[in-house]
């Protein structure tokens, strides 16, 4: 039994499947270090990640396919779901191995098992653009809380640097601690104690709110109160479109603040 | 921004809200160096109402005020109801503190008539004006043009603004003129023309000279209200097609009617809003845009209104049998799109997939084709289970309506339509 044993990271997992490729082994699994249990029997092989073998396979995966390929992979990979390691190990062995274009090929078990996934990942990224609400902060930042199912804040970067470029802006993913920061020049990972922001809510304490920020979350609240025509109501719908696990996060689905403010 | 804003909102979103047509999608206005926002040709949903509409513009009424009396609308000036009048500068803070916030994709204008057209349009765009050129703003503009406004300010909104639409409402111009005695066909219809003409002329100068500012880049829309009249479908999708065509529109949005006005006697009486209607009205849109369909397949003298029970497609399929079973293998694209629970994906991953090898049921399945609909209507690589032809379109038609759960059906078609097809 062969483990491959890479270090979490994107490259450090193409650096694995160049290394198994090269040795021409078939890994059992690919597992990250935190994953990582030792296991007496196997043949492990630790991975050091190398940058010039992310670079040989990524670059014969867009010669065989395309650079959207290249992308799909990345997107299938930040599902962080359990077997996606070997998942794309086959999608890239068959991606290289095979003399024509395989992405479309759907009869092929991982190209169908890598799209769903990276679909998956796509649409909750989605949703990052779509349900991120900011407050307004005192020292003029725009800080949001969010917490995907995947780790998908990274794809949603590129996005509201071009939306918001003249705000300061945090977007923070509360269940992986970890976020960016867009200073107006630059967008910066970071991290964030626990003293200002309630990771289960996702809101910012009163003393760093600005003066203006309640006004504006009950004007937009009593805005989507309004616009709702009540002769058409589909609660069915509504619950599809709009998941109970965003409305934390969400001043017009925030029932406490009718009390907080009228 | 004063508190009292609240009341004013509350009070012109509600004027504002049964305008449906709100998708901010056909744009791409970029961020012009570090300014505020951007146009997505997508769009974005932010939130979505109760009634499972998505939320993407801040939709408001400049005023609710009006000196016309159409019967169909709850601003009508004989209507003895709460009014507000924004001043420009309330508009434009709304629009950008809501979206700094991610509220929201941009904004959609109109305005009740107060004094003039021309006064109630000029007001109009100068609220896009202030947005775009003393805020630097770049998000979405939708503004809904005054019948009736000079040239001059249609010009100018359409510099400004992303799409500009004009509402015909009503499908017929006597019935437009019975319920809306001010309007008639010329005063929608000529403003439709130029503004089809500017953006016209727009693309050549924008061939010759790269940096002409766009002209209404999304181009524009119109609204036809659905049940009011007794116009039928095949009417209502004539006049559609026929706008499509002639004033390049990019949307027709049908809107069931609501009975805001129920004392006025010159409207029906509805129990409920014609919301299945107005669905089957927009699948039958796309068939016509996106699936090859003409519309005089779809509904003509014989089969006037859409079948309420199934779906344009399947209807049509039931009405045709003889165009099956298709062969998933050889048939072309577009006798493929004609099968029930063969969308347009599925469509192009059916042509894509059969190049490497012969497709069958499973593979049919992994593409994302509905096999219990459409298994009556093709024959595949394995496939010998008795299609339409054994069965007879009735059987079939019985078959379905048991599967199916109509009112799922109806919602997830209607939202796939707003999302996965932006209209370009
Ligand atoms: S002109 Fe517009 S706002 Fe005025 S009554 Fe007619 S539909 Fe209503």
């Amino acid at each position: 039994m062969n483990l491959f044993i890479y270090d979490q990271t994107f490259e450090g997992l193409l650096t694995a499947i160049h290394d198994a490729i090269d040795l021409n082994i078939k890994p059992d699994n690919i597992i990250s270090t935190k994953s990582f249990q030792d296991d007496l029997f196997a043949t492990k092989h630790f991975i050091s990640t190398d940058s010039d073998k992310f670079d040989k396979i990524w670059n014969q995966v867009k010669e065989n396919s395309n650079e959207q390929n290249c992308q799909r992979i990345f997107k299938a990979f930040l599902s962080e779901s359990s077997d996606i390691e070997m998942i794309i190990h086959d999608y890239i062995k068959l991606v290289i191995d095979t003399p024509y274009n395989v992405e479309v090929n759907f009869s092929e078990d991982s190209v169908l098992k890598l799209n769903n996934i990276q679909k998956k990942v796509g649409s909750e990224a989605q949703r990052v653009l779509m349900f991120v609400r900011f407050q307004k902060t005192t020292d003029d930042i725009y800080y949001s809380s969010f917490d995907p199912k995947y780790n998908v804040i990274p794809l949603t970067v590129n996005h509201f640097r071009n939306r918001f470029a003249d705000q300061k802006w945090v977007i923070f993913d509360t269940r992986r601690k970890f976020g960016y920061y867009y200073d107006l020049e630059n967008v910066r990972e970071i991290t964030i104690g626990k003293q200002k922001i309630d990771f289960g809510t996702g809101k910012v304490n009163d003393d760093i709110l600005h003066v203006s920020e309640r006004l504006f979350q009950k004007l937009w609240k009593s805005y989507y109160d309004t616009i709702n025509i009540k002769e058409r109501k589909n609660l069915k719908v509504h619950m599809q479109f709009l998941p109970k696990r965003f409305w934390k996060f969400l001043p017009e689905k925030d029932f406490k603040m009718k009390y907080v403010l009228n | 921004m004063k508190p009292e804003t609240v009341n004013k909102l509350k009070i012109s979103a509600n004027a504002a809200k049964y305008d449906v047509s709100c998708a901010s999608s056909g744009s791409n206005r970029p961020n012009s160096g570090k300014g505020l926002g951007n146009a997505a040709p997508w769009g974005i949903c932010h939130s979505f109402t109760e009634d499972g509409r998505c939320v993407s513009l801040l939709k408001l009424m400049l005023t609710n005020y009006c000196i016309y009396d159409c019967a169909y609308c709850a601003n009508r000036k004989s209507n003895d109801i709460r009014r507000t009048t924004f001043a420009v500068k309330e508009v434009v803070d709304l629009t950008i503190e809501f979206y700094r916030r991610n509220y929201i994709e941009g904004l959609f204008l109109s305005s009740g008539v107060i004094k003039n057209p021309d006064y109630t349009m000029e007001r109009m765009v100068s609220v896009a004006k202030d947005l775009r050129i003393k805020q630097n703003y770049n998000g979405y503009i939708h503004l809904k043009s005054i019948p009736g406004a000079s040239d001059e300010l249609q010009q100018q909104a359409g510099i400004y603004a992303d799409r500009l639409s004009v509402n015909i409402e009503i499908a017929t111009e006597n019935n437009l003129k019975m319920l809306a005695p001010d309007k008639n066909f010329d005063s929608i219809l000529n403003p439709m023309n130029t503004i089809k003409n500017k953006i016209i002329e727009n693309k050549e100068e924008r061939r010759k000279f790269r940096h002409t500012p766009r002209f209404s880049p999304a181009g524009q829309s119109t609204q036809l209200i659905v049940g009011a009249t007794p116009d039928s479908d095949k009417h209502i999708l004539n006049l559609a097609g026929d706008l499509y065509d002639s004033k390049n529109l990019k949307r027709v949005y049908y809107s069931g009617f609501i009975p805001v006005n129920s004392y006025d006697k010159r409207l029906p009486a509805l129990k409920e809003p014609p919301l299945k209607r107005e669905n089957r009205l927009y699948q039958a849109d796309w068939l016509f845009r996106f699936y090859h369909f003409s519309i005089d397949e779809i509904v003509n003298d014989e089969y006037p209104d859409l079948d309420l029970e199934i779906d344009p497609k399947l209807s049509y399929a039931l009405r045709n049998p003889w165009i099956f079973p298709v062969d998933i293998n050889k048939a072309s694209y577009e006798t493929i799109l004609r099968v029930p629970g063969v969308g347009v994906l599925s469509a192009k991953k059916i042509i894509l997939g059969r190049r490497y090898s012969k497709l069958n049921l499973s593979n049919l399945k992994k593409i994302g084709v509905v096999l219990k609909r459409a298994k009556y209507f093709i024959t595949c690589n394995e496939l010998k289970a008795p299609t339409i032809n054994e069965l007879l379109p009735e059987n079939v038609r019985r078959i379905l309506l048991k599967e199916n759960r109509p009112v799922k059906q109806f919602n997830k078609s209607l939202y796939k339509q707003l999302s996965l097809f932006p209209v370009n």
